[in-house]
């Protein structure tokens, strides 16, 4: 059978389609203010990639439908808030080393303990239900509500607020245009993260693998690499990424709260479409696309932004079925 | 008479609730290419992935040097010295030449990358290819990556499965040869549909037909036993 214009150039066609649709909002906003929600966008997509490339990941290569991610991003966030809660005096502080010091320890901390939360999860409950979708969403969907219950358990069922450190807060003025400092933070850790990722998964043995398994999980374990060793890795990752985006967007939307994770999960599992399963470069576009739009559209047409999200995705998923970066092209 | 690699006795597998291998027995025995042919769904393919562990047995045993290994994983039964070539290929197709080789190196230290110069003088278009993407290959150059990365590591068993499936009788002529090199080193189990490529390498034979052994011998005698063909593989002289 011949094949389409829309099989063949897919994937450019898809692309040329979310650069006009990210310029047409200039027709209707102007132009500094296009600039400030950019910046808005870009760093609303670099937090849902660190959600979203988690399950991605954890999709591919395991072929997991993990619903817990989102209450491991709220642990994450939590674990954040305990952490600037402590050392209040470094995130009040003045000095920019001590700012961006609390930031790390609060991340690095809050990754490793979700992380190891992770591998829990994956170790006694995911492992069973290998290969059954059905029983994985019932399974992950049970985790997650005693994940948010043990929250609710360990620092109270209400909303807390979480504090900004003292070098993130303000704007920075560059020719008119407003620029949140924190926005800028979060666009430099997508950027960042992604790089890691990237260089891991094609400059290591150890990521190579994890790409070839995500094509092909098989005749992985048949070339002797041990894989259910790996998917506990990658969850544990996973988790890990989760953390990051809960740290990160907990402080980018000044607050905390037990049940945050389900409303992000869902945008991450329409980036994870948009993006194509088991590919961090397609989590990233597609993170872009939902930031970006969502932004523009929250602009122009408030009540519509989150289903011009769910739009765009079932436009893009007409084009390239398997989204824009299906895992093995 | 040597000693057999592997042995393979009375072996039940099942997929899902379809009892495809119903006490299979076949063994390897070294210095020798052991072709286990049959029609489609005859429980080949089963054999050598329940042999591989990526189908467990219910029942039987599965003996690699002297070793019981029908309990053990994938990866275990790999590291032990068995190479796997599935139907298909199973390449990854998104992975440069360079990248499927080097997932397949389990050590890398001098002896393999000896082993990878050797191989790649037997399949010289993986050289040219090293930076291109494997799902850009032809058909025949994907089933030489998918032996090359069988082989680099230190096998004692290769199990190859239908290697010449759509591919052009000059391709599979190289694949002979191939095979004829690979087996100077290792111990080859080959299951084959294409009769003229099966008795081209192989040594001994076992027919499968509904998941079990019909019958076995010497290459020789299955080449000159046209009733024996025409019966289970639904080959005449004519298409010889």
């Amino acid at each position: 059978m011949a094949e389409t214009i829309f099989q063949r150039r897919g994937r450019e066609l898809a692309m040329a389609g979310a650069i006009a649709l990210f310029l047409t909002p200039l027709l209707g906003i102007p132009g500094k203010t296009y600039l400030t929600l950019t910046i808005a966008g870009l760093a609303m997509g670099m937090l849902l990639f660190l959600v979203a490339s988690g399950v991605s990941i954890i999709f591919g290569l395991m072929d997991v439908l993990n619903f817990a991610h989102g209450a491991l991003f709220a642990w994450g966030a939590y674990v954040g808030f305990s952490i600037f809660k402590l050392m209040m005096n470094w995130v009040e502080s003045d000095s920019v080393l001590m700012n961006f010091g609390v930031f790390s320890i609060a991340i690095i901390i809050s990754m490793v303990a979700v992380a190891l939360l992770g591998i829990i999860l994956e170790r006694f409950i995911v492992r069973r239900v290998y290969g059954n979708h059905l029983f994985q969403i019932l399974i992950t969907f049970g985790a997650t509500i005693v994940l948010v219950e043990l929250i609710r358990v360990f620092w109270g069922p209400n909303d807390e607020v979480t504090t900004v450190p003292m070098t993130f807060r303000g704007n920075w003025d560059v020719m008119d245009v407003i620029v949140d400092r924190y926005r800028v933070i979060c666009i430099a850790i997508g950027l960042l993260v992604y790089g890691v990722i990237q260089l891991i998964l094609k400059k290591t043995k150890l990521g190579t693998i994890v790409r070839a398994g995500v094509e092909n999980r098989e005749m992985v374990q048949a070339m002797g690499h041990n894989i259910f060793l790996l998917f506990t890795g990658v969850f544990a990752v996973g988790a890990g990424l989760a953390a990051l985006g809960g740290v990160a967007m907990s402080i980018f939307s000044l607050q905390v709260y037990p049940d945050m994770g389900s409303t992000y999960l869902l945008f991450a599992f329409i980036v994870v479409i948009i993006g194509g399963l088991g590919s961090v470069t397609g989590s990233l576009v597609g993170a872009l696309i939902v930031g970006l739009s969502y932004n523009y559209v929250a602009y122009l047409v408030p009540w519509a932004a989150a289903g011009a999200n769910v739009i765009i995705m079932i436009i893009i998923l007409l084009v390239r079925p398997n989204g824009l970066f299906p895992s093995g092209e | 008479m040597s000693e057999p690699v592997l042995k393979v006795e009375d072996v039940h597998t099942f997929i899902g609730q379809h009892h495809i291998l119903q006490g299979v027995s076949f063994e390897a025995k070294a210095d020798a290419v052991t072709v286990l042919i049959g029609r489609n769904g005859s429980g080949k393919s089963t054999a050598i992935k329940t042999v591989m562990g990526l189908m467990p047995s219910s029942r039987g045993k599965i003996l690699y040097m002297g070793k019981e290994i029908q309990r053990k994983k994938p990866y275990e039964i790999a590291r032990m010295g068995i190479g796997f070539v599935p139907e298909g290929m199973g390449i990854f197709s998104g992975l440069t030449v360079e990248e499927n080789l080097r997932v397949a190196m389990l050590v890398e230290d001098k002896t393999t990358y000896h082993r990878l110069e050797r191989t790649l003088e037997m399949f010289a278009d993986l050289r040219k290819f090293w930076k291109a993407k494997a799902g850009n290959l032809s058909g025949g150059q994907k089933q030489m990556l998918a032996i090359a990365r069988a082989i680099v590591n230190d096998t004692s068993l290769l199990l190859i499965d239908e290697p010449s499936k759509g591919l052009a009788p000059i391709i599979v002529e190289s694949l002979v040869e191939a095979i004829n090199q690979i087996k100077e080193h290792s111990v080859v189990i080959l299951v084959e549909q294409n009769f003229p490529m099966a008795s081209l390498v192989g040594d001994n034979f076992y027919i499968l037909d509904d998941g079990i052994v019909v019958h076995s011998g010497v290459m020789e005698e299955l080449a000159q036993n046209e009733e024996l063909r025409s019966s289970y593989l639904g080959i005449s002289k004519a298409v010889d």
